[in-house]
């Protein structure tokens, strides 16, 4: 029902990653090109303040759908919104896990078609599958972090908020350690689970509505 | 950006100029009244240029805009129906450019210029390669100002024969030359064995069957989609034909140029469509993408009533070959909203040669509509020169772009964005607005962005499988 979701979603994300390349262009030309610790911290760095960026245009994107549904809610005619602050809240949270997950992994699936040999220099010849695995991941988190977060900022429950937050900087953080598949991958797509179960719970879901669900009632 | 509303029909009384979708801004409170009153508008991007090839592009984006009452539900339905007409058309233009720019190397292959673009960029120095770019451009600019200003001159003149006959060559030149190009290098590519026969077979049946669908009656979906491959093509010609600089200073130009020329009161595409509105004649259909087949286009001489009850079962605007006034007549639909692209037939007569007639003619067009129209028609106006450009930006942006798809899709979204903002400001503003210069600005600021600071961020980022 909504107009075009995505792209403004996306627009948003997108900006968010602009000004944290910005941030990491302008610092890695202003330091020292050879010290390879100094790049690798600066990229921990860069990628850091690009989580928290992201969850900050998150929350001006909570905000301004909070006024135009306001708007809405008064031109209707009944005086309620007709779009669901939950079914906005998973069209945002699906958006931003689209573009993140498809910038993250295109160039990689680009590749993939080419000629060449996964690993031949000595790296982990499971970078595909495991990229698709993380890809997965955190798409999925998106959208879950997406529902959580608002209905967090609808009900003002700060801690909601805060936790969301740690949990994306967690899930970076996990990747830094990444040829460990076992200490990043695995903590990942529990955490992708836990979140999962959050949201669910959330958005109003219980087990008895699954069961229901399941059992094919009315 | 807020959300849109839908858009409603509404029917202004007292003049009965266009219908069109009015996309409204939900969160405007203190606009409520207005924006019930503005469901549709016309926005009208003309861009009069000739291209490479000397063929004149408009861009015409109008919406049009009806008072009605109507339920908010259908107005965020509509609305929402609205922008993803809009979406589906530019979106599709863009995957087939860069579907084809990815996998035929002819058109990222570099095999001279055009006559409108004489000075090399493959010089020794930075300054003479940006002094070349710059004469490009402005040669370039000029002549499709000069064609612009010619095809408002014979507009005004009432010349409508040689206006016709240029575009009807235009489109001929599109459909046959062009695809027989695009076709052959497709099989060089895949290396498929094909004979003269069936390729002449398939073009003379793809190029007959596109003239009847867009100058005259056909299926709405086939005529979409007809208009779609020319804005294709004419895109891949002009990514293929123009160097680097040059085509992104010919982008920024051509957006400012379009602000200027819809805009300004002595602006031509303005003078063209304060004219066609005068002489209540609709503007070149070839050169308009409907996306409702609800246009029911009449010829002056003829009745009315008799081409409204034919044309009721048609679906396509019917333009009457000798007569350009046309009355153009929207059905009520199904309350599907009729949008119209305008074609734009650049005449690209071939990388090496333009004829002026068919630039102006395409660059004449622009795609102001019409002005009585059923109250109940709705739809937006879109001028193919729009989709052309949009799809030069993206075709460029995954031919030269070291970020490669990252660049795309950036750029892509940014192209999505701005026409979102664009829709929006015309259901503010209410009249013709040209559709190119918020696009375009958003497509080369993310292009330059993402390629040189989001790129080796991720990059970086990529090689050590760290995830953001």
């Amino acid at each position: 029902l909504r107009p075009a979701p995505l792209p403004r979603r996306a627009f948003f994300w997108l900006v968010s990653l602009l000004l944290a390349s910005l941030l990491w262009f302008v610092s890695v030309q202003l330091s020292d090109r050879e010290n390879a610790n100094l790049q690798y911290g600066l990229l921990v760095f860069g990628a850091a303040v690009s989580v928290l960026l992201q969850e900050a245009f998150r929350f001006a994107y909570f905000k301004l759908l909070k006024k135009a549904d306001e708007g809405l809610a008064t031109i209707s005619e009944d005086g309620r919104s007709p779009i669901s602050l939950r079914q906005m809240a998973y069209v945002s949270g699906l958006s931003f896990g689209i573009i993140s997950g498809v910038f993250s992994v295109i160039n990689i699936l680009a590749d993939s078609i080419g000629p060449g040999t996964v690993g031949i220099h000595g790296d982990s010849p499971y970078y595909f599958i495991t990229s698709a695995f993380l890809t997965t991941a955190l798409v999925l988190l998106h959208t879950f972090w997406g529902v959580i977060f608002f209905d967090a900022c609808e009900k003002r429950r700060y801690w909601c908020l805060g936790l969301v937050v740690a949990s994306h900087l967690l899930t970076s953080g996990l990747t830094f350690l990444n040829p460990w598949y076992e200490a990043s991958l695995l903590p990942i797509l529990l955490l992708t689970l836990c979140t999962g179960l959050w949201a669910f719970s959330t958005a109003g879901g219980s087990f008895r509505s699954v069961r229901k669900c399941l059992s094919c009632k009315r | 950006m807020t959300e849109l509303s839908a858009h409603l029909p509404q029917f202004q009384h007292g003049q009965l100029t266009e219908n069109f979708p009015d996309n409204h801004l939900s969160n405007t409170n203190d606009n409520s009244e207005r924006r019930r009153h503005d469901n549709s508008e016309r926005r009208r991007n003309d861009n009069p240029e000739s291209e490479t090839n000397g063929q004149p592009q408009n861009n015409i984006q109008q919406v049009v805009e009806q008072d009605e009452e109507e339920d908010e539900e259908l107005t965020l339905k509509y609305g929402a129906k609205h922008v993803i007409m809009l979406f589906v058309p530019v979106t599709l233009c863009m995957v087939v450019v860069v579907a084809t720019i990815k996998s035929v190397g002819f058109y990222t292959r570099k095999d001279g210029q055009l006559i409108y673009t004489p000075f090399t960029e493959e010089t020794e120095t930075v300054g003479q390669r940006a002094l070349n770019s710059i004469l490009n451009a402005a040669i370039m600019i000029s002549v499709i100002i000069v064609m612009t200003i010619l095809l408002v001159v014979l507009y005004k003149y009432r010349c409508y024969k040689v206006i016709h006959g240029w575009l009807i060559i235009s489109s001929l030149l599109l459909l046959f030359f062009f695809s027989f190009i695009y076709l052959g290098e497709v099989f060089k590519t895949y290396n498929v064995a094909m004979d003269y026969i069936t390729v002449a077979l398939i073009i003379w049946n793809f190029g007959v069957v596109g003239m009847i669908c867009i100058h005259w009656k056909g299926p709405l979906r086939l005529q979409q989609a007809y208009l779609i491959m020319i804005s294709a093509l004419m895109a891949l010609v002009f990514i293929k034909y123009l160097p680097e600089w040059t085509a992104w200073l010919i982008l920024a130009v051509i957006s400012v140029y379009d602000l200027v020329a819809v805009l300004c009161p002595k602006g031509p595409l303005r003078m063209l469509v304060e004219t066609a509105q005068e002489r209540n004649e609709t503007l070149f259909p070839a050169l308009i993408y409907s996306s409702t087949m609800i246009w029911l286009v009449n010829m002056a001489e003829e009745d009315p009533e008799a081409q409204r009850k034919a044309s009721k079962n048609s679906s396509y605007d019917k333009q009457a070959p000798a007569n350009q006034t046309q009355n153009e007549d929207a059905e009520a639909d199904d309350g599907g909203f009729s949008r119209e692209w305008q074609q734009q037939r650049d005449n690209r007569i071939g990388p090496i040669e333009s004829t002026p007639e068919s630039r102006a003619a395409v660059q004449a067009l622009p795609s102001n509509s019409q002005t009585s129209e059923d109250p109940e028609e709705r739809g937006v106006k879109l001028g193919l020169g729009d989709f052309i450009f949009y799809s030069v930006l993206v075709g460029k942006a995954s031919a030269t772009a070291s970020g490669d798809w990252n660049t795309t899709l950036a750029c892509f979204v940014a192209i999505l964005i701005g026409l979102c903002l664009t829709l929006l400001l015309l259901a503010i503003f209410k009249k013709a607005l040209p559709a190119l210069p918020i696009s375009i600005t958003f497509g080369l600021v993310f292009y330059f962005a993402t390629d040189n600071l989001v790129q080796p961020f991720m990059d970086q980022l990529a090689f050590h499988q760290f995830y953001i």
